[in-house]
């Protein structure tokens, strides 16, 4: 009974890497760029949600919307100051460009919050389903990020702009002779992954303490669920989310919990010799 | 030697040996301090640079080396009391070898993939040693403090480590001059311009990617265990920190990669950058901000790096700058 306690403890957080995850991959996936200020605008997102509670009281889960929408705004900006120059530069340009986006957000959070731990007093206690007992705060995560990535597949599915993304992703030059103006398309994509990556990060903080530093975990950890999934491949993501938090959920039962991150990067190093195309074979 | 008639080949070999000889004129502790640290990033940027600058493979784990060949120094130091520069030796040896074995794997990976695949080496590297016992899993180990006797003292011994470290970043960069002049460099910046079209005329681009991986090792493994030597103990947390890695990338970035004397430039310029800024008073906590700016502009602006860019702009540098 306490091996299905913790698997479903972890798959429940493994639906929260999942969303981290997929914005990470959409922006890989239209624009071959591994985004370094991923983790950062994650910490941002759990700071916004921090301040919204504190200080004006919002419900942290209301909060995600406005976070969501913040991190939109902050994406299309990072894609416009940083990204777009450097977008068809070797790979070594935009890694570089966004790692001096994450070192201007910690510098600048260093300064304004410390590096002092913060967290969201908001308990919602535990639910009871028979012998399993839940923190009520990670199933309702849970539930934030299957919606999420629900309102995504709508958006990419069934919009026009979604559709173009889906078509720039594709194939970038046939998707301008078909007269979509690339430049838009790809600065919303970076927006929508930002967006992801600070509603993650907001869901991370209603049940972990966090520091401006915490992205940085994380955002390792969506590179493993990235690859685990496939780079580029959203459904991949998300259940390459599942499968990581399945796995933190199950290893300590059996060894030392300070051994999940050796055999986390361990399989991703094996994935990535073995299968670099990912566990769900997406196509590259 | 033809080497020896050429300017870009004097040029940072002087400028390292005479800074060394400066510090071991003026005799002062912190100058040696300060110039340690900045040698130290001298030559790990150089030593990335052998891989990165010329054969384009962008390597986030490069840290990995300076920490498993630190550790394994350390470890023969303390464990085994070989003398200093014996168990530097042998830390950059195993440095190599693992560069190898790791290569031999890791190196079949190109652009962004083979970028990952480093940061998952690194990670993976500091969680296995956060757990591994001989090396004092997650405390790390300490000097032995019997170790300074050999030397007379802490005091002769730190200036002792200088002087050992001083000499391999020498080497360091009299190497990365010789293999980017060898008929080996030419196919690795082959390797940089094309793989593919390198291995149609023939360089065998595997063995030369791994060579090129176990010489850009070696340097980081010695100069670990001298850094380590130097503070007295060694911990997972300093040995595999992803930040330092990105901040040699940004070291050769800002120099110009693919150069012999940008690399120590870049370092030079960014520590430098760095230290007037954590001590300046307006600065101070936005150092970080404040370098990512400039990072930013660097990348966006001026891709080539500093000694890049001079030689595209000035023709007649280019003889006189490598």
């Amino acid at each position: 009974m306490q091996l299905l306690t913790s698997l479903i403890d972890g798959l429940l957080i493994g639906f929260v890497y999942g969303v981290a995850a997929v914005g990470l991959t959409l922006i890989w996936g239209v624009m071959s760029v591994i985004n370094l200020s991923h983790g950062p605008v994650m910490a941002l997102g759990m700071f916004s949600t921090y301040l919204l509670f504190t200080n004006l009281g919002v419900n942290p889960y209301l909060a995600l919307i406005a976070v969501a929408v913040f991190g939109l705004v902050l994406g299309l900006v990072i894609y416009a100051v940083a990204v777009h120059r450097v977008i068809s530069a070797p790979h070594l340009s935009s890694l570089l460009a966004t790692f001096a986006v994450n070192m201007i957000i910690i510098g600048i959070g260093t300064a304004v919050f410390s590096t002092s731990p913060h967290n969201i007093d908001f308990s919602l206690g535990s639910i009871y389903l028979g012998p399993i007992i839940l923190p009520a705060a990670r199933l309702l995560a849970a539930v934030a990020a299957i919606l999420f990535t629900v309102l995504l597949y709508l958006f990419l599915y069934f919009t026009r702009p979604g559709k173009a993304i889906r078509a720039v992703a594709n194939n970038r030059m046939a998707a301008e002779l078909m007269g979509i103006p690339s430049a838009q398309v790809l600065a919303l994509s970076f927006g929508i992954g930002t967006a992801l990556a600070a509603v993650a990060g907001g869901l991370i903080a209603t049940f972990f303490p966090f520091t401006i530093l915490s992205g940085g975990p994380y955002e390792l950890k969506s590179f493993v669920i990235c690859v685990l999934g496939g780079l580029g491949n959203p459904l991949g993501a998300l259940l390459g989310g599942l499968l990581l938090g399945g796995l933190e959920g199950l290893i300590p039962t059996f060894m030392p919990v300070s051994w999940v991150p050796v055999l986390e990067f361990g399989l991703f190093i094996l994935v990535l010799l073995v299968k670099p195309s990912g566990l769900l074979g997406a196509k590259t | 030697m033809k080497a020896l008639q050429r300017f870009g080949f004097w040029l940072p070999v002087l400028f390292i040996l005479i800074w060394g000889l400066y510090i071991l004129t003026v005799r002062q502790d912190s100058a040696r301090e300060q110039a340690f640290t900045l040698l130290m990033f001298v030559g790990l940027a150089s030593s990335l640079n052998i891989l990165l600058g010329y054969t384009g493979y962008v390597s986030f784990g490069h840290i990995v080396f300076f920490g498993l060949g630190g550790y394994s120094g350390f470890y023969f130091l303390s464990a085994h009391n070989l003398p200093l520069l014996l168990s530097a030796l042998l830390g950059g040896v195993v440095s190599a070898i693992l560069a190898g074995l790791i290569g031999l794997a890791v190196l079949r990976l190109r652009g962004a993939y083979f970028a990952l695949a480093t940061i998952g080496v690194n990670e993976a590297a500091r969680a296995f040693v956060s757990n591994f016992e001989p090396f004092g899993g997650a405390t790390g180990l300490f000097v032995n403090y019997s170790v300074y006797q050999g030397f007379g003292g802490p005091g002769p011994a730190l200036w002792r480590t200088f002087i050992y470290l001083w000499l391999i970043v020498l080497i360091t960069v009299i190497i990365s001059y010789v293999i980017k002049n060898s008929r080996f460099g030419l196919g690795l910046l082959a390797i940089r311009e094309d793989e593919d079209a390198a291995m149609v005329m023939g360089v065998k681009a595997p063995r030369a990617k791994t060579l090129a991986f176990m010489f850009s090792a070696f340097f980081p493994g010695v100069i670990g265990t001298l850094y380590f030597f130097k503070n007295g103990n060694v911990e997972p947390g300093d040995a595999f920190s992803l930040h330092m890695s990105i901040e040699m990338l940004v070291m050769v970035m800002l120099g110009g990669m693919g150069t012999v004397f940008g690399p120590v430039i870049g370092a030079v310029a960014y520590q430098g950058l760095r230290g007037f800024l954590l001590t300046s008073p307006l600065f101070k906590n936005l150092h970080l901000a404040i370098a990512g700016v400039f990072l930013l502009l660097i990348v966006l602006f001026v891709p080539a790096g500093a000694i890049g860019w001079l030689r595209e702009r000035f023709l007649k540098l280019r003889k006189v700058l490598e």
